[in-house]
């Protein structure tokens, strides 16, 4: 019997295929956002909207991840947008590989900025890297005000946190600044935005953030 | 359940290390899993037999270890172990805090027969 020292990363193929992407991301100029929610937090909504704003001035495309069914990137190519969409078919996230297989459709140095949305999940996609430049946790006020206590790896690899569906807090019990203070404690650099993708109150914010991340030399 | 995608790359790593060492039989994988990583033991340990059952990894001991969570402050320097989800340093309350440690998702260890 012989004992061997591996000391190997469990998801180094991930992390490898991601460092790709990055440097291709790079290369093209182009910024990448991760989008990141439980089911039904509003991501596919705020796509809708931000496309709405953004899709005439900038090039955009987006990667739509979902368990199953194609129903989202056909919201999306409503926008006339490049989508992709990666079904996977059970798998509670997207991998680096999924990503750079769906990006293969993409003229990617033609394109400003790239959404990937994530499939509905606070946990898993939080360990894998796609090789985006920001990773967007979107929370809504449908849920609980504790969601970050309860999902602190997902808020700890966060750069910012959108709080979503601003319209409903007259009548549900979340505690915009309660949500804010627990995902500070455990992110202290996150950036907040707070938002109604349904009547668009707050989107201006969001908006002109997303234009601040597209290098100068393409606006 | 990012579980089964976790432990099939395990397996994965272990083929690899059993290859190069040119070893055949392996009798104990062991993994360590940071605190932070979101990944649940018992879950895993199901995957792994699951997918290792009549392979040549199927009589295979998966042995998980759990790294806690340790911390620095970066404003007094001090290290702590974070009780909360909050890191915050228990000494002088400052958020400016590094991980040392709770983040791991590695193969550390394989036993083998020589």
């Amino acid at each position: 019997m012989k004992v061997l020292t591996v000391e190997r990363k469990i998801l180094k193929k991930n992390d490898d295929i991601a460092a790709e992407n990055r440097q291709r991301f790079k290369q093209a100029n182009l910024t990448v956002l991760n989008l990141l929610s439980s089911p039904g937090a509003g991501k596919t909504t705020l796509l809708e909207r931000t496309l709405e704003k953004l899709a005439n001035r900038y090039r955009v495309a987006v990667v739509e991840g979902d368990v199953q069914t194609d129903n989202d990137a056909r919201r999306i190519a409503k926008h006339h947008v490049p989508v992709v969409q990666v079904v996977t078919r059970g798998g509670c996230h997207l991998e680096a590989n999924l990503v750079q297989e769906a990006v293969a459709n993409f003229e990617l140095d033609a394109l400003d900025l790239l959404f990937i949305e994530n499939v509905g999940n606070l946990v898993c996609p939080a360990n894998y890297d796609l090789g985006e430049n920001l990773k967007v946790v979107i929370i809504s006020t449908t849920e609980g005000d504790d969601k970050p206590l309860k999902y602190p790896p997902m808020f700890r690899v966060a750069h910012v946190c959108v709080i979503n569906k601003i319209d409903l807090l007259p009548y549900v019990d979340f505690d915009i600044q309660k949500a804010r203070d627990y995902a500070r404690g455990i992110n202290p650099d996150l950036r907040f935005f707070e938002l109604s993708a349904r009547t668009g109150e707050g989107l201006e914010d969001w908006i002109r953030w997303l234009e601040s991340l597209i290098p100068k030399s393409t606006a | 359940m990012h579980e089964m995608s976790v432990a099939q790359s395990i397996v994965q790593i272990v083929e690899e290390v059993l290859q190069e060492q040119k070893a055949h039989r392996v009798l104990k994988v062991v993994v360590r899993i940071g605190e932070l990583v979101a990944v649940v033991p018992e879950s895993l340990q199901f995957c792994y037999r699951a997918i290792t059952e009549g392979t040549e990894l199927g009589d295979s001991e998966l042995v998980i270890q759990t790294v806690p969570v340790r911390a620095v402050c970066q404003a007094c320097g001090r290290e702590f172990s974070p009780e909360t989800p909050f890191f915050i340093c228990p000494f002088c309350e400052s958020t400016r805090v590094h991980l040392l440690q709770g983040q791991e998702l590695q193969v550390s260890e394989l036993e083998v027969e020589e």
